[in-house]
């Protein structure tokens, strides 16, 4: 299946979001459509799977114009789109996902489970997976959930699918399945749609590229004929300098320290420490215990034993708000259900830790909140017309800079950040690294957990390695390299 | 962008819209509506579900839900009746009761706080409790004798330049209650948590003593209310305040506040307070049966519900 959009424009009100946009899908390559939050991604693909109407431009199929009216006609027509939302239904087995809303029944409307079976079986063998089919969905890992989404859409015989951000949550060993699986989809004339942020990836698996910058494609261009630097020159429109921006570490005395941490099951006997300006990274798979011993730390989970040490003194955190209170700060993984209120101004958001210093027996100061939240939306370069705007308006990398100012505003000792730049576009993450050099300047100490190696590599001064909830291995930045992390990140090192 | 703002004072405003335009309806039926003697009375009248549904705004903010409060207005108001016939100062007693309004709040907070229950059953429970215990400490009969002093029958029957003190005390509460949400960091961190509260909790916001106090205010509105009826009856009943839960949900609901928690304002409470006072003091002006009233009110909470459907 071919599909051609050609010059398609489409605005919501007054806010004109795709400005002529050309993208062609070729049957059986995979596409990597990438550009900053914002750029239009999303909606062109709304629109080619009729979320949204076209205001204008042709959208054509072997040579043949659609207008489809919803997902379903364009399901129906073979297109298939697969969200960074997982639609899964936790509480069902993976077989009565698979045939959500589609369950094969005989004339009395009796399901037909046995024939259900046998053509989940058929595709998990093309697929070469094996997820036991009564097992709850909600009890799949991330990856797994995704299979069962690609599944559901070869069963609906799909052509093209669509995947936006299919690895943002995935362990390393998944994201490998999920590459075999997509070599084997367009191996049997199946097109991909391969919207990430994730440049090492696309450069892996994609044949073809489009890059879009404020609802324009500025070029499309063949994997092998382009690079990295010349890919994100169209993405911002100007060169960036380097990924990470460079910095001097300037350390001060050790000011936290974790001494043989343990919660049973979870996480065994870490101790580490970190110094005033020092940047120290977390690596690890997806499931090692990077992020519950971190939610422990901030006392969110509760451990069985270890210590907790600030400033060479040990405390007692019961509570987000103790750790709070002993200049903690924890920036979660997933900003948009534990770190924001979606539907609240950024205002009200960035108060959130910080009510109890801008209030006088309990009285809010407006004047100096007023000015207080002025001053952090200006110096995290937040992109907004106002304060009072509601934070779930904002794009991906906007969002996390109000999540950051939130914390920074309570100038905190540790900073926790738990994959600070997920899903965020290459210039605001650019930003969001200037800002964790400049915070270390100025003696903070960051912990920082990440998935994203290069990311990892980039930026701290010290890594340790989580394995199986043990810390499997410890490197100074001069000799981390990435076979290195993963040796001790898969346990490679014990053998 | 414009139809956003239209919207926006839409929402604003439809309850308010919804007020003038029941006024007026009544007042062409009827002009005796307007009268000045009329106004107290119906001022009177809704001071004891203001209370209740001031308190409820709090709760319901949280996303929570408190059923019990029928129970706490009876309980605290059979205790404060067995106290005054004991002898205790009548002043003393309002004290003591709200104070134990409070705790009866807090029991309910700290099941659903600490016990990580839904709001909904434990409420329920206690609901069930409360009652029983009146029932248990006034035998189910009600409890008289109490009424010689002055200061206490002034709370319920009193005026206070020429308007009905249970009146003024609503809205010296409202003003206060109003002032907590709007000015304080207390009401942030009751927004807080309805909007979101797991982004609270890692936010600093201790989620647990704020929703204790709030429910600690459901029961304390509950109680000041029970003050207000057992003056007004000059007795305790151990059936009263039976289904007033409703009547304070439903102004609540009215009001604009999302039984979803987050969003919502205590004035619109007000507002729909007037709303089902008015309801209920114009149909009676009116002639019109109370087995009708229940319907009507009832349709004003599906439309008022559908509306706010409409405009999210």
């Amino acid at each position: 299946m071919r599909i051609v959009m050609n010059d398609i424009h489409k605005a919501f009100g007054a806010n004109k979001v795709l400005q002529g946009v050309n993208f062609t899908l070729e049957p059986g390559e995979v596409h990597a459509l990438m550009g900053e939050n914002g750029a239009g991604k999303s909606t062109l693909m709304n629109i080619l799977t009729g979320l949204h109407k076209r205001d204008q431009g042709s959208i054509t199929i072997d040579g043949k114009e659609v207008h489809f009216k919803d997902s379903k006609e364009a399901e129906a027509a073979g297109i298939a789109f697969i969200r960074q939302e997982l639609n899964i239904w936790p509480e069902m087995t993976v077989l009565e996902n698979l045939f959500i809303g589609k369950e094969l029944r005989n004339s009395f409307g009796v399901l037909k489970e046995r024939k259900m079976k046998t053509l989940a079986k058929q595709v998990f063998n093309r697929l070469d997976i094996s997820i036991p089919l009564d097992k709850k969905a909600g009890e799949c890992s991330v990856g797994e959930q995704q299979m069962i989404e690609i599944s559901k859409a070869l069963m609906l015989d799909a052509e093209v699918i669509i995947m936006d951000e299919p690895t943002s949550a995935l362990a390393d060993k998944e994201i490998e399945k999920l590459f075999t699986v997509m070599k084997e989809l367009t191996a049997s004339g199946v097109s991909l749609v391969y919207i990430s942020h994730r440049m090492e990836e696309i450069f892996e698996i994609c044949d073809r590229i489009t890059v879009m910058r404020d609802g324009v494609s500025v070029a499309t261009s063949y994997i092998k004929d382009t690079s990295f630097e010349e890919i994100v020159k169209q993405m911002v429109g100007r060169e960036l300098e380097d990924r990470y921006p460079a910095r001097v570490p300037k350390y001060g005395k050790t000011v936290f320290e974790v001494k043989g941490l343990s919660r049973k099951g979870v996480f065994e006997d870490i101790s580490f420490s970190v110094k005033e300006g020092e940047i120290l990274g977390i690596s690890g798979l997806m499931g090692a215990g990077r992020t519950e011993i971190m939610r422990a730390i901030f006392g969110l989970d509760p451990y069985d034993s270890g210590n907790i040490v600030m400033n060479g003194e040990s405390v007692t955190i019961k509570s987000p708000a103790d750790a709070a209170d002993k200049r903690i700060a924890f920036v979660t993984e997933d900003r948009k259900d534990e770190g924001l209120i979606l539907d609240y101004s950024i205002r009200d958001n960035i108060m959130l830790p910080n009510l109890k210093s801008f209030s006088s027996y309990g009285v809010i100061q407006t004047k100096d909140e007023k000015s207080f939240v002025q001053t952090m939306v200006k110096r995290l370069k937040v992109k907004t017309e106002s304060e009072e705007k509601s934070v779930g308006d904002l794009s991906g990398g906007n969002q996390q800079k109000v999540v950051l100012a939130k914390w920074i505003g309570k100038q905190p000792k540790v900073l926790i950040m738990d994959e600070p730049t997920r899903g965020i576009d290459v210039g605001a993450k650019r930003e969001i690294y200037q800002l964790m050099n400049e915070l270390t300047d100025r003696g903070m100490a960051i912990i920082m957990i990440s998935s994203d190696l290069p990311e990892i590599l980039g930026m701290s001064d010290r890594i340790l390695v989580i394995h199986e909830g043990k810390i499997s291995g410890e490197l100074m930045r001069e000799e981390a390299t990435q076979e290195k992390i993963m040796t001790f990140a898969t346990g490679g090192n014990e053998k | 962008m414009k139809t956003n703002t239209l919207t926006s004072i839409w929402s604003k405003f439809a309850s308010l819209l919804a007020l003038i335009l029941l006024v007026g309806v009544v007042t062409v039926l009827n002009p005796a509506f307007l009268e000045p003697a009329n106004l107290m009375n119906l001022l009177r009248q809704i001071s004891i579900n203001g209370l209740i549904a001031f308190g409820m705004t709090f709760v319901i903010l949280t996303g929570g839900i408190d059923l019990s409060v029928g129970s706490t207005l009876a309980l605290t108001s059979a205790l404060a009746a067995g106290m005054m016939v004991a002898g205790v100062d009548p002043i003393l007693t309002i004290f003591i009761a709200v104070l134990i309004g409070a705790i009866l709040g807090a029991v309910n907070g700290l099941f659903i706080a600490k016990g990580k229950m839904a709001p909904f059953i434990v409420t329920l429970a206690t609901m069930t409790i409360y009652r029983g215990l009146t029932l248990l400490y006034t035998e189910g009969k009600p409890i008289t004798g109490f009424g010689d002093s002055y200061a206490f029958q002034l709370f319920g029957k009193g005026y206070f330049l020429g308007i009905p003190v249970p009146a003024v005390t609503m809205i010296i509460v409202f003003v206060v209650l109003w002032f907590m949400l709007h000015k304080m960091s207390f009401g942030r961190k009751t927004y807080a948590i309805g909007g979101n509260e797991k982004a609270a909790l890692i936010s600093g916001i201790r989620v647990d003593r704020v929703k204790v106090m709030i429910y600690s205010i459901s029961g304390m509105m509950a109680a000041l209310a029970g003050m207000i009826l057992t003056s007004r009856l000059g007795s305790a009943q151990p059936t009263a305040g039976q289904t007033y839960e409703m009547d304070a949900i439903a102004a609540v609901v009215i009001g604009g506040t999302s039984l979803a928690g987050g969003k919502g304002r205590i004035a619109g409470t007000f507002i729909g307070v007037l709303i089902i006072g008015i309801l209920n003091n114009g149909m009676n002006l009116l002639g019109i049966s109370a087995f009708y009233q229940q319907v009507v009110k009832g349709v004003v909470i599906l439309i008022a519900v559908l509306l706010d459907r409409k405009r999210s």
